[in-house]
């Protein structure tokens, strides 16, 4: 028996799910050209008009929506309906300092619960689960999705918002959490957390955990893994779609299934705006194929990934994403080198060290600092200071493999990195201050 | 025979060093010897302590802490004891990665901490030279 929340369009045929696209689309672009002031004007700028939209292959002849837009369109810019027909709002985090609202129908939330619920059954939830959900609750998606989700499942779902970590594991060990739900970095925290606290992870229930929201690593996987005994399943959405559930992983771990019953994805050159080809790496695009509050089209995530068709073993028919290879926005140019933080979590993973980091970037002198600074696991210390620096210098080395530039590193001790228990805040970039 | 010292990775900034100390006098622990290797973004705090384990116990809970062996061995406080004992290593080649010293109860005699690459070798070469190391019992014993 496979973990299918709704085994029908999951595992539809291609031609069917192509024509669901198709026929949703053009009701769509009909509904937005005549609803949003704000993208009719776009598409009469290019030209373009809703009879021209026949199929998903017309899509490439739409404009973009970017995050620019939908500052200039700040609140109700792109509305799809009503305000009385909204029922909730939804606003980013504003990490990358510019905040997003989003606006939801009934309707909407409904379909955004229908696609976590997907995610959560893919990770092996039933409704005799106990899920629970430790993203934060409020403003972020993270926290509501996965509630929502985790309700049409009918796990019995544990509201703990994120932050007060011991209440979390006490609530985790008392109540038999088989299914956790936070970012990634939280969730290394809690493991880290559970170890000094004496436990093993064999102790707790969870099998499965759904972490999203934040870039993260192959090798910070395999820790968090390890760390609570449990299978990591990756879960990928913004705001600005809905929030988490655009796409989940399921058990083969190679990537995540787009719902594309609700959204088209497009890979394109982030430079020229060109449709790539299947397998070509470029930054992800998303058509809202039936939200009504905020019809978003050819929204470009700033992602950068690939979209493979090859056949899932977990029979569902999906497009699959790769995890991002990081936000174009997250992307550092330092000394002109083009750095991703995933980069430098992948090669600290790999050389033994915690996801436990901070990359702090400045000017001097019209030169640009770069500095990493990491704690240093226990059974990595020596006394001796040379012991220790040639650490630093072989991280150094490695580095500079990887990224083409060294920084410079640092091995502090350990809970000297601040934690979080939201978005884990990776990078400090000073220079920014003085421009 | 070898000594236990403990060495602590500590953060280079204010009040770190001094939220060690506290620590192992809130342990009732006393503090024989010490020595801080520092660098710009870390130091490390080399102890000999009353009771080694008790201070590991409490200092674990917030700081990085091993145990590591030296040697300490007794020298008398005139010209040239120094030199005996670092003759007596060099002529076996063998390496002395730091040092330190204190003065212990007993009056005109010093000790000196050696960590040394050879462990072994170096408390034979040393007592082939008559030359006096200290175990942890009498450690606690002298202080």
């Amino acid at each position: 028996m496979k973990n299918y929340y709704q085994k029908e369009i999951e595992t539809a045929p291609r031609e069917k799910i192509l024509e669901i696209q198709n026929e949703k689309l053009r009701k769509q672009i009909r509904h937005v050209y005549d609803n949003v002031k704000y993208y009719r004007d776009l598409m009469d700028q290019k030209g373009v008009k809703p009879e021209d939209i026949r199929t998903v292959d017309d899509i490439k002849f739409l404009p973009f929506l970017s995050k620019a837009d939908l500052r200039d369109a700040y609140p109700y810019g792109l509305l799809g309906t009503d305000l009385k027909n909204c029922v909730r709002i939804h606003s980013t985090s504003g990490t990358t300092g510019k905040r997003v609202v989003a606006f939801y129908t009934q309707n909407d939330i409904d379909i955004w619960e229908e696609c976590c619920a997907r995610a959560i059954v893919a990770a092996g939830g039933t409704a005799e689960d106990v899920c629970q959900v430790c993203y934060g609750y409020g403003l972020f998606t993270g926290g509501s999705g996965l509630h929502g989700g985790s309700h049409k499942v009918g796990c019995l779902t544990l509201p703990m918002s994120s932050g007060n970590t011991e209440r979390q594991i006490q609530f985790m060990m008392d109540l038999g959490s088989t299914i956790i739900c936070c970012t990634p970095s939280y969730a290394a925290y809690i493991g880290e957390t559970l170890a000094e606290m004496g436990y093993k992870p064999e102790d707790n229930k969870l099998k499965a955990g759904i972490f999203g929201a934040e870039p993260w690593t192959e090798e910070m996987r395999r820790s968090i893994e390890k760390s609570l005994g449990i299978k990591a399943y990756d879960i990928y959405g913004l705001t600005e779609t809905s929030g988490p559930g655009v796409s989940f992983e399921c058990e083969e771990q190679t990537g995540m299934h787009i719902n594309e019953d609700h959204f088209y994805a497009e890979i394109i050159d982030p430079d020229t705006g060109e449709v790539l080809p299947e397998g070509s790496k470029g930054e992800l695009v998303f058509t809202a194929l039936d939200k009504e509050a905020f019809p978003l089209i050819r929204y470009r995530t700033r992602d950068i990934c690939t979209l493979s068709r090859k056949e899932c073993s977990c029979g569902r028919t999906h497009v699959k994403m790769s995890k991002p290879m990081g936000r174009s926005d997250d992307m550092m140019i330092i000394r002109g080198v083009n750095v991703f933080p995933s980069q430098i979590e992948t090669v600290l993973l790999k050389e033994g060290y915690t996801p436990n980091y901070q990359i702090v970037v400045d000017r001097e002198r019209n030169n640009d600092t770069f500095d990493v600074y990491v704690e240093l696991n226990p059974d990595q210390f020596s006394d001796k200071v040379s012991d220790i620096q040639n650490r630093e210098r072989s991280l150094e080395a490695a580095m500079r493999t990887m990224l083409g530039i060294g920084p410079k590193m640092h091995l502090v001790a350990p809970k000297t990195i601040t934690r979080s228990e939201g978005k884990a805040v990776r990078v400090i970039d000073r220079r920014k201050l003085h421009d | 025979m070898a000594i236990t010292q403990l060495s602590v990775f500590l953060e280079n900034s204010p009040g770190r060093l001094a939220e060690a100390v506290r620590i192992i006098s809130d342990a009732g622990v006393n503090i024989r010897a010490m020595s801080l290797a520092d660098t710009k973004d870390f130091g490390i705090l080399r102890l000999i302590v009353s009771d080694a384990d008790k201070a590991k116990e409490t200092l674990s809970s917030n700081y990085i802490v091993m145990e590591t062996k030296v040697i300490a061995v007794k020298m008398d406080d005139q010209a040239g004891a120094l030199n005996n004992i670092l003759q007596a290593l060099e002529k076996a080649q063998i390496n002395v990665e730091y040092m330190y010293a204190f003065t212990g109860a007993e009056a005109l005699s010093a000790y000196v901490i050696l960590r040394v690459d050879d462990l072994e070798n170096a408390e034979t070469v040393l007592a082939e030279s008559g030359l006096q190391t200290l175990t942890d019992d009498k450690l606690r014993a002298i202080l």
